[in-house]
């Protein structure tokens, strides 16, 4: 395995929505080249904390934050970040598979192309690489033309996943990425994040527990807004230090 | 009372319908007057086809009025319209697009928000003849454009403006927040993303829009009236800074002025049919795109 440093850095990290906080004074470090999966009941901050973290919530007008967000020491919320350069580097994919409608080959040529490269040669190769890292190339290599939205609900979401592989990503955030999907299509995304854990980092927000102990290292459990729990996936559902968390995994709430 | 008197009946009596004649009565007044509109364009275009149908003509399409517009046909009144409708979309889509964009993607509640939707709501609701008014003081006297092609369509241009820029907004409204939020986890810039993803997205339905608007002006009298019909001219203007047949306005020339009101009739009629058809044609195409857009929606 590659060997893992601190790519994130969250310290004392609190989010509001107008008057509602909807994260609390979390510290949080996320490693490199690990699977960090975020887990808690509805409603617990999760994904507004992974949000967070390539500032989309800036989108939320109401949305501020106060603590520390650092990637690769770099505090995010700094005036001076390039928001776009962050969102090239930590790039997201959501829980409703969202393909432009365009064509699979556009879909996954956005991002390049937004950068200026315009070599059809250049592109065909970005696009070619990302589909196949995305393990979608097989299935659609003869219908790079068809319309993105053509495709099963799996392939929609891997085509996502291409898009963002597009960008040749440090981190990759996954909203709740197969809550919408079949167990099959779930089960090929799983094994496809732990393919790509090889080069990229990945935080992965579920509400599936068993998704969680299956595919990461490391897990964070949130309730309320408040990191309850945090450390090796293995100790956590194994032999969980906190009440809560102990009650949260074996279903007794959530 | 009733319920007592229905509980103590056998069934199969108490349920028996009654004929009740004010509810039969009420419920074929509203069924007749559901079918008004039909009914009404029915009696309208029946009305306009046998009145004009027999001049209809190759060449009554094709060729210019002569004898002081009793004989011949229409062709620089059709081409009048055609060039009008053409010069104003082209005018009121850019501007019209453009405020769409700044109020569906950048405008942000509160009172310059509210005056400027307020104003266009007004606008929408001025008389016609008012904004041809507007365009004999601004574009034709004070612009000296004269009496032209250039000041109808922007007169024409004007009035339609609040209606594109309503369907336009519409349409971006429409264009799902995923999509903006796929393009700006893409590293887009907001820019980039109306550009690239909300704007195609939404083209579509601003065509509609547009082209319904298509339909709209080209019916319009008030607003040319002053700014570009002219009375009689041959053939195809040279420069937008030539007056311009147009098809309202020949029907009422030819309807009210002159000494051959009565000789014209058939013209008359002929020429309102082609209006028509043309208005007709124009929303048909609008609402067969509307549909296939519709079926094609797949999000």
């Amino acid at each position: 395995m590659v060997e893992e440093k601190n790519i994130f850095e969250i310290k004392n990290f609190n989010v509001w929505y107008g008057d509602f906080q909807a994260v609390k004074d979390v510290n949080l470090n996320i490693s490199s080249n690990r699977i960090t999966a975020i887990i808690g009941p509805s409603g617990c901050g999760k994904s507004t904390l992974l949000r967070a973290m390539n500032r989309m919530n800036d989108l939320i007008t109401s949305s501020r934050t106060s603590g520390q967000m650092l990637f690769h020491n770099i505090d995010i919320y700094d005036k001076n970040t390039d928001v776009i350069e962050l969102r090239r580097r930590v790039g997201m994919v959501f829980q409703k598979p969202n393909p432009f409608p365009s064509s699979v080959y556009e879909n996954v040529a956005y991002g390049p192309k937004l950068r200026g490269i315009k070599k059809k040669s250049a592109l065909d190769e970005i696009v070619e690489q990302a589909l196949i890292k995305a393990d979608l190339w097989k299935e659609v290599k003869d219908k790079l033309n068809d319309s993105g939205l053509s495709l099963s609900g799996g392939q929609m979401q891997r085509l996502c996943i291409a898009r963002s592989l597009a960008q040749q990503p440090e981190v990759i955030l996954f909203d709740e990425p197969t809550s919408a999907l079949d167990p099959i299509s779930t089960a090929h995304i799983e094994n496809l994040l732990q393919e790509l854990q090889k080069t990229v980092t990945i935080v992965i927000v579920t509400h599936n527990m068993q998704q969680a102990a299956r595919i990461s290292h490391y897990t964070a459990f949130m309730y309320l807004g408040e990191l309850i729990e945090f450390g090796n996936t293995d100790t956590i559902f194994v032999n969980p230090a906190n009440k809560l968390t102990e009650e949260y995994i074996t279903g007794r709430f959530g | 009372m009733h319920t007592i008197e229905n509980m103590n009946k056998p069934f199969e009596l108490a349920c028996k319908r009654k004929l009740n004649i004010k509810q039969g009565f009420f419920l074929s007044l509203i069924r007749t007057l559901g079918f008004s509109g039909a009914i009404t364009l029915f009696l309208i275009l029946s009305f306009v086809f046998y009145n004009g149908f027999q001049v209809l003509s190759w060449e009554f399409i094709t060729e210019p009025p002569i004898d002081a517009m009793t004989k011949g046909g229409i062709f620089p009144v059709i081409m009048g319209t055609i060039l009008l409708t053409i010069l104003c979309m082209v005018l009121v889509i850019p501007v019209g697009v453009i405020t769409a964009i700044f109020l569906a993607e950048y405008s942000k509640p509160g009172v310059m928000l509210k005056s400027v939707m307020m104003s266009i709501y007004t606008l929408a609701g001025v008389p016609s003849v008012v904004f041809g008014l507007f365009g004999l003081g601004v574009f034709v006297v004070m612009l000296n454009f004269g009496t032209s092609l250039l000041a109808g369509s922007m007169t024409l241009a004007i009035m339609i403006l609040p209606y594109i820029i309503s369907t336009s907004e519409e349409a971006l409204k429409a264009v799902p927040y995923s999509f903006k939020e796929a393009s700006l986890a893409c590293g887009a810039t907001k820019w980039q993303t109306i550009w690239k993803v909300v704007l195609p997205t939404a083209m579509p339905g601003i065509l509609t829009g547009a082209i319904l608007g298509t339909a709209k002006v080209s019916g319009e009298t008030a607003p040319i009236m002053f700014t570009a019909a002219a009375f009689f001219s041959p053939g195809v203007p040279r420069s937008v800074f030539e007056p311009v047949m147009a098809l309202p306005y020949h029907i009422y020339v030819l309807a009210t002025a002159g000494t051959h009101i009565e000789e014209t009739r058939p013209i008359q009629y002929g020429t309102a049919l082609v209006l028509i058809v043309i208005v007709l044609a124009m929303n048909l195409l609008g609402i067969i795109l509307r549909l296939k857009q519709r079926k094609k929606r797949a999000w």
